[in-house]
């Protein structure tokens, strides 16, 4: 299973981190900063793989961003690979051409779109396509709620006046 | 708008942390923003929680504080609107995990929104459920999931299914629920639900065994057709990567078949088609089909024996292990290392190249190399092998040597063909990385030396040899000293030639050198120092005329501001100095050390770090421990007469090497009271006693102690030894703790040799009497012999008759057994009990005793306690 899913830019900054497993407050910041330190200083040309603590992070640079999967000592690593560019390819569709800004500042439409892929550190769904579809039905959900939001606002706004 | 919350957008707020310069500017941001955020939970204001909850979830991952946010998930949660529940179930996920007990008022919610007509609130409780429910939860909301595995839509469906793999971790009884609805997601078509339906069964299998039983009756059939399908379909654009339909799908059940024919061959026999197919059919030139080869290599390891298939799986590895691409090697390795159990002889045959990736210059893939090349040794190749490593040793980066020489000198211990080879190995291997040998390997090795007696001379002079090279490699020059301490004179004399080597000319000074140059080097530990006093002390009784030279060495750390150092110097000095006669006695050659009880003790031994603080917990219960191993302390002088109590064979070897420094003052903490070396005055008093006699005849200074700094034990001590000393009147002797003035022979005694002391009554209380008798040992005046009898006076039996008596330092005490532990009423019978004492004072100072008496009389425990005072004089 995927104990957790770290997302680092390159300045070692976390811009995404989602946890399957419990880690306190403390422990996190811990890993964080020692799989940081070990992925940020591993050369280009070396495997994505990095053994820690008895278990195994795959990682994968995408331009500035560092994906990183946590996973147990016998889980397949090449799928995790695979996994990685999986989630990639869907935010890029999501976002068109996807960029370290667009993480930051829609952090939680990545977080959304992560939810689609992985429950209890396990994958989901494996068509882009679906994915991408029941994030835009939830996003059409939340912008009609919003327009009626307004528009009942207006109402009361109006009757008060 | 409420005019006290922030009016910032989260956008807004973004931009403003990110335009911090500082992460005191950064700090501030966040500061403000999260007292506008307080301001507004207390204000419990409804428009704009969403926006603050996003706000805190950002600031959260920054590494801030947020827990006062956690309500506002469950508010959130709690409003009708689905937006409002959507951010809020991401903050529930974020902010809180599993063990926060806020987590447990949301489970109504969830289970109201698990209920809800929207599948869309349906699907966020669920993955809400899957990420980060609790136990509890699991158990409350079971029922509900177990429902929803049949919902209408197929992506509930496969929600429910991951929710349930989570539940059935959480709480594995409930497994046998899910075995029915997770059978029947087996058969549907879409991916999704597919792909989480065999995960569920996969993860039933795991816990429990009916389960297994279940799939591999009625499910077997039903994987291996999906994956004929799924491996036969045309192009499917939705699930197509690199020209595989699903490769997830594919590596999914790969797995689940390699649960179903695991120690079942008719399951086995049964998929044996497709996985031939997948193997050979498999396109290998992309990392999604090289990860489902790579499932379906372990899937045929693990299920039933069929040679072809074996044969074809480690054809796939062999391919791997000469890819370029590093990710591929990786798991060439790891999967070989599998492969080792099933087909060791094909494995072998990859050898060199597992050797050439032990040298590669990727981290990752060295270790896995050389974990491999560990289970690949065995008692014929293990000469090459260990050369091939030792040599990359030399190159070896830094970081990897620690790992490298481990597995080196586990390698060598436990393959070794013969003494002189794992000897010449390990001082190579101290040689080239003796700084990240551990302690209990370098150990190891002093014990192989010290057995193979024909091989001393040859092991001394090698390690002389080798420190002139490395002299930097800390335990090589523990070794050397040591062996150069106690095999010296087999250096200078070249005793013991083997054909082998080359002859050296060594003077006794450049012996002397060597532990020399240990101790002066700035960099040397205690330890060193240490090992390299005692050799020096041993040095000098081998080689007489360095002697002068040894005692000025010696002499220059009687100031040292390390107190083991210090003791060490004083006690070898006064040695030297002053007891020629016994010097040579004193020093010689350590016994054999037993090898047995070594290896014995390491196979169960606790990691080092730990034992030291352990083993007070150890020794006090066992006290005066029969240690199976030869005890014999340098310092001890009495161990012939007496057994010394000293710590239990645990840590025999370290007393041997004189290396016992756990009081050092890093240790401070928790220094164990009985042992030997430093804690010699300690062992005094409690020789021939158990522990609880030292601790309650002293009880408060003990006691204390052991809790105390090393130098406040010290301090205890004296106060001990000062205190019935004056009150006995004697001049209290200003010298320093001068172990052997005991034994010097210039104690001008008026013997009294044969003399009759009178008998005395040491204690009486109201019902019983200790008498003693004295006569003295012949030949040795200052040592007493008492003859101690205890009468019961009252009408009771006493049962379990305890006696203990502790002396003050400059007294030595030997207890043997009492005649008996029951002690008949009425003065009808006694218990006897011989006690030797040994006053090192003789003529200056009287005895003096303290007396414990532990007994039960109608099973109620009673303790008596004493001093005797009324000892005659010139005892």
């Amino acid at each position: 299973m995927i104990h957790f899913v770290l997302l680092i830019s390159r300045q070692g900054k976390v811009r995404l981190t989602k946890w399957y497993s419990p880690y306190t407050q403390k422990e996190r910041s811990k890993v964080i900063r020692e799989l940081s330190g070990m992925i940020l200083n591993r050369g280009p040309k070396l495997c994505n793989f990095v053994e820690w603590r008895g278990l195994k992070a795959v990682y994968k640079r995408y331009a500035s961003l560092y994906f990183c999967m946590c996973i147990d000592q016998d889980d397949n690593e090449l799928e995790v690979l695979e996994c990685i560019h999986h989630f990639v390819e869907i935010l890029d569709r999501y976002f068109g051409s996807v960029c370290e800004l667009d993480l930051i500042f829609n952090f939680h439409k990545a977080y959304y779109i992560l939810d689609e892929l992985l429950i209890a550190g396990e994958l989901q769904e494996s068509s882009k396509k679906t994915v991408a579809r029941l994030i835009a039905a939830q996003d059409s959900l939340v912008e009609t709620a919003k327009e009626q939001a307004s528009s009942i606002s207006n109402i009361i706004a109006q009757a008060t006046k | 708008m409420n005019p006290f919350s922030s009016g910032t957008r989260l956008r807004d707020m973004i931009r403003a942390i990110r335009a911090c310069k500082t992460a005191a500017e950064e700090r501030a941001v966040i500061r403000k923003e999260c007292a506008a955020i307080r301001a507004a939970i207390d204000e419990n204001d409804h428009d704009y929680r969403h926006r603050n909850l996003a706000k805190l979830m950002f600031i959260h991952m920054l590494g801030y504080p947020t827990h006062f946010g956690q309500m506002e998930c469950l508010k959130l949660i709690a409003s009708a609107g689905f937006p409002e529940k959507r951010i809020g179930y991401l903050g529930l996920m974020l902010l809180l995990d599993e063990r926060q007990e806020v987590l447990m008022l949301v489970t109504n919610s969830l289970k109201q929104d698990l209920n809800h007509s929207n599948q869309y609130i349906v699907g966020l409780a669920l993955c809400a459920l899957g990420n980060i429910c609790s136990a509890e939860m699991a158990r409350d909301l079971a029922p509900e999931v177990e429902r929803l595995l049949q919902f209408r839509d197929p992506n509930i469906r496969k929600k429910a299914a991951l929710c349930s793999i989570r539940i059935i971790r959480k709480v594995p009884d409930l497994a046998e629920n899910f075995v029915n609805p997770a059978a029947s997601l087996l058969k549907e078509k879409h991916h999704g639900v597919m792909i989480t339906g065999v995960q569920l069964c996969t993860e039933l299998c795991k816990h429990s065994s009916e389960a297994l039983e279940y799939f591999r009756k009625k499910s077997t059939e039903g994987a291996v057709k999906t994956l004929k399908d799924l491996v036969n379909s045309p192009y499917a654009p939705e699930y197509d990567i690199a020209g595989i339909t699903d490769p997830f799908l594919h590596i999914r059940l790969l797995k689940f078949l390699r649960v179903l024919g695991h120690e079942d061959a008719d399951a086995s026999d049964y998929m044996n088609d497709i996985l031939a197919q997948v193997a050979t059919k498999t396109e290998s030139n992309k990392n999604a089909g090289n990860a489902i080869l790579y499932e379906c290599v372990e899937t045929i390891m693990s299920i039933e024996d069929s040679g072809g298939l074996r044969v074809l799986a480690i054809n796939i590895l062999g391919r791997f292990l000469s890819n370029r691409d590093n990710n591929i090697r990786y798991v060439a390795l790891n999967m070989l290392m599998k492969a080792i159990t099933v087909d060791g002889q094909a494995v072998q045959r990859h050898r060199a190249t597992i050797l050439e990736c032990v040298k590669d210059s990727d981290a990752s893939i060295r270790k896995r190399a050389l974990e491999l090349v560990y289970l690949l040794v065995n008692e014929s190749n293990v000469k090459p092998l260990t050369k091939e490593l030792i040599d990359y040793l030399e190159v070896a980066d830094q970081e990897f040597k620690g790992d490298l020489t481990a597995k080196i000198c586990s390698i060598v211990a436990k393959y070794s063909p013969e003494k002189i080879w794992y000897i010449d190995q390990m001082l190579k291997v101290l040689s080239e990385a003796g700084n990240f040998v551990k302690d209990e390997v370098w150990h190891g090795l002093i014990v192989v030396i010290s057995n193979a007696s024909d091989l001393h001379g040859y092991t001394v002079r090698a390690l002389y040899r080798a420190f002139q090279i490395s002299s930097e490699q800390e335990s090589l020059v523990r070794v050397t000293v040591w062996c150069i301490g106690e095999y010296g004179d087999m250096l200078v004399n070249n005793i013991g030639m083997l054909d082998i080597e080359d002859p050296i000319v060594v003077t006794e000074s450049d012996a002397v050198d060597v532990a020399e140059t240990a101790i002066k080097r700035h960099n040397s530990d205690l330890t060193i120092k240490a090992m390299a006093m005692i050799a020096l002390l041993k040095l000098s009784s081998r080689f007489p005329s360095c002697s002068e030279r040894i005692n000025h060495l010696i002499v220059q750390y009687k100031g040292s501001l390390v107190l083991e150092l210090q003791q060490r110097s004083i006690e070898f000095n006064s040695i030297i100095a002053s007891h020629q006669n016994m010097r040579s006695t004193l020093v010689e050659r350590m016994p054999v050390l037993d090898e047995a009880t070594f290896i014995g003790k390491r196979a169960g031994s606790i990691p080092a770090s730990v034992s030291s603080s352990n083993r007070a917990a150890i020794n006090l219960p066992n006290g005066v421990s029969k240690s199976a191993a030869p005890l014999v302390d340098l310092l001890d002088l009495s161990s012939d007469e007496v057994p010394v109590p000293s710590s239990s064979g645990s840590d025999f070897i370290q007393d041997l090497l004189g290396l016992d420094l756990s009081a050092a003052p890093e240790q401070s903490g928790s220094n164990p009271a009985p042992k030997s070396g430093t804690d010699v005055l300690l062992d005094l008093l409690s020789i021939g006693t158990t522990p609880p006699a030292q601790s309650s005849a002293f009880p408060a200074d003990i006691l204390s102690n052991q809790e105390k700094s090393p130098t406040s034990q010290l301090d205890g001590l004296s106060s001990l030894s000062l205190l019935p000393a004056s009150k006995a009147s004697a001049p209290v002797s200003s010298s320093t703790i001068d172990l052997l003035g005991g034994l010097a022979p210039n104690v001008a005694s008026s013997d009294e040799n044969g003399s009759v002391y009178p008998s005395i009554v040491a204690y009486e209380s109201g019902s019983l009497r200790i008498t003693f008798d004295f006569s003295k040992a012949a030949g040795s005046p200052q040592t007493t012999l008492i003859h101690a009898t205890f009468k019961n006076l009252s009408p009771n039996v006493y049962s379990n008759f305890i006696f203990q008596a502790a002396v003050p330092k400059f007294l030595q005490l030997h207890l043997d057994p009492a005649s008996g532990s029951t002690l008949p009423g009425s003065g009808n019978g006694s218990i006897t009990q011989k006690l030797k004492v040994t006053n090192s004072q003789y003529g200056k100072k009287h005895l003096v005793m303290r007396l414990r008496i532990a007994y039960k009389v109608d099973d109620k425990d009673i303790l008596e306690e004493a001093q005797v005072n009324n000892f005659p004089r010139n005892l």
